[in-house]
């Protein structure tokens, strides 16, 4: 149950982020501040069906989480959860067509390697 | 042109502060919330507790803040930066809630502080703007 969970929440949560991010890069850079014109921006932004399925996949993983906690501390939750970091730098780059650079990769993987010892 | 990447950078940077402490005070609340719910009760009782509801509110925060950023930086840049709330999570056990941290984890720490430096002096977006405002 516990490894269930998990799964669920990585693949949810890498498939709302990259669903977001595409989203949020075909938008364009938000410029104004302004609260008027940032509830403009995301009454906008939140009626594009990519939007909707992120938000829906982020809803599956926020109840999975929840549900995780009941069985699991937070320190086996946050951790076991890290594998979306991995996950979603290479989507980023298949699917988002980043440009991930030397330097990139390479802070990358420090940082989940990181993230997986912080758990121990 | 250098004053408009200076003012990306900073515009980055203050964004990315707010994502990384909406993040990491919600789960916090939100954990701190979901341990004081009797593990009797039905999961969605658990909801109306304040704190989860505090929790919940700064996670909202947390997704806004971070949409504002992705829809300038690339998803593989703040990824790796807003990381950072690991480390926060770690110092704020060791140094206000007086837990141990192993020498596992601050390897980790300094692992994630090390993979950031690095991927902090990489170029905020690689991919062609295609939003309104950047055809003027």
């Amino acid at each position: 149950m516990k490894w269930f969970l998990v799964a669920l929440i990585v693949a949810a949560t890498s498939a709302g982020e990259l669903l977001q991010a595409h989203k949020m890069k075909s938008h364009g850079e938000i410029h104004d501040f302004r609260p008027g014109a940032l509830g403009r921006v995301f009454g906008r932004v939140f009626r594009d069906p990519r939007v909707f399925l992120s938000l829906l996949c982020m809803a599956v993983s926020f109840f999975a989480f929840l549900a995780l906690l009941r069985v699991a501390d937070l320190s086996f939750a946050v951790p076991a959860t890290a594998s979306t970091y991995v996950v979603e730098t290479v989507l980023a780059a298949l699917v988002l067509k980043e440009k991930i650079g030397r330097r990139r990769w390479a802070g990358a993987a420090l940082v989940a390697c990181g993230v997986f010892l912080v758990a121990l | 042109m250098s004053g408009r990447v200076a003012r990306l950078h900073f515009k980055t940077r203050l964004l990315a502060v707010v994502v990384i402490l909406a993040n990491v005070l919600g789960n916090f609340f939100l954990s701190l919330g979901m341990k004081a719910a009797d593990a009797g009760r039905f999961l969605l009782t658990a909801l109306l507790d304040p704190w989860v509801l505090l929790g919940i509110a700064l996670l909202v925060v947390w997704l806004l803040s971070r949409m504002t950023l992705l829809s300038w930086a690339d998803l593989s840049y703040v990824l790796p930066v807003t990381s950072l709330g690991y480390v926060l999570t770690a110092l704020a056990g060791r140094f206000l809630l007086g837990e141990a941290v192993s020498t596992w984890r601050w390897a980790g720490v300094a692992l994630i502080v090390a993979g950031v430096g690095l991927v902090q002096r990489t170029p905020i977006r690689t991919t062609r703007p295609r939003g309104r405002r950047e055809a003027a």
